[in-house]
């Protein structure tokens, strides 16, 4: 498969900014900080959950814990990954029961991703309330899911791609728009 | 890495392969301690269990491992002597294979049954004990436990005490900490490790006495003392735990911070002091556990992901998805 | 009247090896000579080909009575034929066993429309079961050939004693399955580092050796015939040959996958599983010199088919056996001639002088003599397909081998029993 470089949706700068609106908001619209907890969905959520909280730190002087969660053994569609799914270990080391989670990833397509997030939360224990902040929502919705959060909402088609490549991951900070080509 | 498709022995796996599978049982590891223990990851599979010999433990393993990951079993408890006449093997399996299952675990009082199976059935075939052949998923679990407890698999000396010639276990130790250059001492009564054994693997030592064999390990693994012997004379008892019994004496011409396994399950009193089995340097229990991880990650690697043949889907990129 | 014209001719006995023609009338060679004409003869090219006397096989197993499923004498004389032997001993572990002379002549008068001739050795103990004698003297009288309980060893020294006493005023020779029960007990293949390695249950070399050793001895004490078996170990050959040189009446014979395979080729396939087992590197070469210098004295198949849902399960529950006719000319071509380990007069004495021998019987391409040749090419390129042989059964671990040269043609009584 090859891909073409269509355009970039946001560059390191707009990432940046963007982040630290998203942080804003959660502390906003969250009612306080007391059970509040960032969960980054492996891989890209995250570091964009470990920003946030760190924006959330030195702006607000708020202190949020960040778990990260792997939704390897909760996908739905295991048998068209690829011939050797590898697991990887999820870390959440505060408890689960009654915190007021915020998911964290970085594209909303789907919705299976969170709906499988969502079953990996729950064989933790039992949180209060489960919201999702992505940086980009992009359509194209299977599941009946929603992003309460939201860095920017984006209309693609079914063969484009939204690439966000972060430093810690791609060594480049941007996120662009790509296309599958036959 | 070549992709797993049986898992038949210890023999034919790399070091490559071993790492990965040891790897991949540690979120299995976590997953035992989380309140609610089940996944739906190989929801609507089915996994045979066919055991042709008594077994408690390995059983209820495998089994548990199936449900935790959400697949149904299929439950064969054929016990055979090998003086039972009845169906043979080639019919007893292609009658599970009738029904369609997406893998079997199989216990054999054959050697080389896993493999025969594995030759003519079209799905992952998973051995669990081979006449005195290999017992794999044990070789993995102790493997796990080992550098879980002393950091790497590598450069240690490791005892090996009882009754190896028949001992399916030992030999799939031996094939693993040997390819990861670890040093194996075997012992036990004479005709129960004959010289053959060094042959195995390199660095296989055989030593008589225990004493010698204990000097500078790193790691004891002691063997249960098989009773049911066909053809063989036993030896006594009192014989065996005047010579080979590991007892806190013994075990202090060990290095001190020496571990102790042992496959389960123990005749506490006779090849191991009850002290030594619930003492602090025992890792029996963690054993148990990984064996868990370990069969899990093997079930969900094996039965779970595409067929082999099939290609990358276009969804591959970690970021394009959802 | 059959011509074969044009052959190579090599005859043992007379250590003739010569551009000759044999001229066969009725049952008998008529004659043996350079350039003959017969005008009423058929004639038979054998322009290329070796023609020697027929070959004889001293161990197979016919299967018949009891476990036709396996082999028939009609479909296991049809692969001899096609493997060039003219006549074939057959063992008496048939059910029920041939340890007396009514099921000798059952197996002698099923014989009278077989391929090949049919020589049976009757069991040396009643069933074989190593307690009382078998009815030997009957059994002469309704032809048998020599006695043995094969598939066991005979049953006790004492035994041992009592048969060869019997035997040697018949003038039977005593034939051994070399085993000690004990040291055998269970196994599956020979002890070493395989079976270690595959945890598989081992047999000791001693097994076999002890025993040869004590029908050595015994045999020492009695002046009888003795030929051992399928021998498979140095050690068991070096007692033969102590025997040999202090003059005692002492033989033995290999079968070809013991100078071929080694216990090195055993993985879990059971087309590798036989009794006695596949030995090491050092006793198959030791074999291969026993075959060279006349220590050894015939090349035997211990053809041993199995039908093929019996030998298709585990390991441990397979029967031993493996069939073996018709690839045993091929192999011993492949293996001792072309790699230049044995002379081909060697290889011919051990399939013709050599087993009649140990029968007291004559080999031998001259006038008067028994129409009995096998036609052979030394170079024929060839691949032996299991699912071709005329066998019942296909149990053989040399599916699929290519060989340099087979045999072509195998007569029998002045008649083609087998022909291109």
């Amino acid at each position: 498969m090859r891909v073409v470089e269509k355009r970039q949706l946001l560059s390191g700068e707009e990432i940046s900014r963007t982040l630290t609106r998203l942080a804003h908001e959660i502390v906003e619209k969250s009612g306080g900080p007391k059970d509040l907890a960032l969960i980054g969905v492996r891989r890209r959520g995250i570091p964009l959950a470990e920003r946030i909280a760190s924006i959330m730190q030195q702006s607000a002087h708020v202190n949020v814990p960040v778990g990260t969660l792997d939704i390897t053994l909760y996908r739905d569609d295991l048998s068209t990954v690829g011939p050797q799914p590898v697991v990887h270990s999820s870390e959440i080391t505060f408890g689960v029961d009654d915190r007021d989670l915020v998911v964290v990833d970085d594209v909303l397509y789907t919705g299976r991703t969170m709906r499988a997030a969502m079953n990996g939360l729950f064989d933790l224990g039992r949180p209060r309330r489960i919201r999702l902040c992505v940086l980009i929502d992009r359509g194209h919705r299977e599941l009946p899911i929603e992003a309460t959060f939201i860095g920017r909402t984006v209309e693609t088609s079914d063969t484009e791609i939204v690439e966000v490549r972060l430093n810690e991951i791609d060594n480049e900070e941007r996120v662009m728009l790509v296309d599958r080509v036959a | 890495m070549q992709r797993l498709q049986h898992i038949l022995g210890i023999e034919g796996l790399t070091t490559e392969q071993i790492t990965f599978i040891l790897d991949q049982a540690k979120p299995f590891q976590e997953f035992q301690r989380y309140p609610l223990k089940k996944l739906a990851t190989l929801r609507g599979k089915t996994v045979a269990i066919a055991f042709f010999e008594s077994s408690t433990r390995t059983r209820i393993s495998f089994t548990t491992a199936a449900s935790r990951l959400g697949a149904d079993t299929m439950n064969l408890q054929a016990e055979s002597s090998s003086l039972k006449k009845g169906e043979s093997l080639i019919d007893t399996v292609r009658t599970l294979e009738a029904m369609r299952p997406d893998g079997i675990v199989i216990r054999h009082a054959a050697s080389g049954a896993p493999e025969f199976v594995a030759e003519r059935l079209a799905i992952p075939v998973f051995n669990a004990g081979d006449g005195t052949h290999e017992h794999p998923t044990q070789g993995l679990l102790d493997a796990l436990t080992i550098r879980d407890k002393k950091g790497s698999l590598e450069g240690w000396n490791i005892t090996i005490i009882g009754d190896i010639l028949h001992s399916r276990v030992a030999r799939s130790n031996i094939h693993l900490l040997t390819k990861f250059g670890s040093r194996i001492t075997l012992c036990g009564p004479a005709m129960w490790v004959p010289r053959e054994l060094e042959s195995l693997a390199p660095n296989v030592r055989r030593v008589l006495r225990i004493e010698d064999a204990l000097t500078g390990a790193d790691v004891v693994i002691v063997l249960r003392v098989q009773t049911e012997r066909l053809h063989e004379p036993s030896i006594a008892a009192e014989e065996y735990i005047l010579q080979y019994q590991l007892t806190p004496e013994r075990l202090r011409l060990a290095k001190p911070d020496t571990i102790v396994l042992h496959p389960g399950p123990m005749i506490r009193g006779l090849e191991i002091d009850p002290a030594v089995a619930d003492g602090p340097q025992s890792c029996v229990l963690e054993q148990v556990t990984n064996g868990l991880a370990v069969r899990m990650a093997l079930l969900y690697h094996l039965i779970g992901g595409a067929p082999a043949d099939a290609p990358h889907p276009a969804k591959e990129r970690s970021n394009a998805t959802d | 009247m059959l011509l074969i014209k044009n052959g190579r001719v090599l005859d043992p006995a007379s250590k003739t090896d010569a551009a000759l023609d044999v001229l066969l009338d009725g049952d008998k060679i008529a004659n043996a000579g350079a350039n003959l004409s017969a005008p009423d003869a058929e004639i038979f090219d054998a322009k290329g080909l070796v023609v020697a006397p027929g070959f004889i096989d001293l161990h197979c197993h016919l299967r018949e009575p009891g476990q036709e499923m396996s082999e028939t004498i009609e479909t296991g004389t049809r692969a001899a034929a096609r493997g060039g032997f003219t006549a074939v001993c057959c063992m008496p572990n048939t059910q029920p066993v041939n340890d007396n002379a009514s099921v000798t002549r059952g197996i002698i008068e099923r014989a009278a429309a077989a391929s090949v001739r049919v020589w049976p050795i009757g069991a040396a103990s009643l069933g074989s079961k190593g307690e009382a004698l078998a009815e030997i003297a009957a059994m002469k009288q309704a032809g048998i050939v020599a006695v043995s309980d094969d598939g066991k060893p005979i049953a006790s020294a004492r035994l041992m004693r009592q048969v060869m006493d019997y035997c040697n005023p018949l003038g039977l020779p005593v034939i051994d399955h070399c085993e000690d029960p004990s040291l055998f007990a269970g196994g599956v293949m020979r002890e070493g580092p395989i079976s270690t390695r595959l945890g598989l249950k081992g047999i000791p070399a001693q097994s076999e050796s002890i025993c040869v050793g004590r029908d050595v001895e015994v045999a020492l004490l009695t002046g009888a015939r003795l030929h051992i078996a399928h021998m498979s170990s140095a050690k068991s050959l070096e007692y033969v040959r102590a025997a040999k040189r202090a003059g005692l009446r002492v033989s033995c014979e290999v079968t070809p996958h013991h100078f071929t395979l080694t216990d090195e080729d055993v993985r879990y396939d059971t087309r590798y599983k036989m009794n006695p087992p596949l030995a090491s590197r050092a006793d198959r070469d030791a074999l291969i010199e026993g075959l060279a210098d006349g220590s050894i004295d015939a090349i035997a198949t211990d053809h041993a088919p199995h039908h093929a849902a019996s030998k298709d399960v585990e390991f441990d529950r397979a029967p031993f056996g493996i069939t073996g006719f018709e690839t045993a000319l091929a192999l011993g071509l492949s293996e001792l001639v072309h790699t230049k380990r044995l002379s081909l007069m060697r290889l011919v004495e051990l399939f013709t002088t050599g087993p009649a021998g140990v029968l007291g019987v004559e080999r031998k391409i001259a006038s008067g003599q028994p129409g009995d040749l096998t036609i052979f090419s030394i170079e024929r390129e060839w691949t032996f397909r299991s699912s071709e042989s005329a066998s019942k059964s296909r149990n053989t671990p040399f599916d699929d081998r290519a060989f340099r040269g087979a045999p072509v043609a195998t007569i029998v009584a002045g008649r083609f029993a087998y022909r291109p």
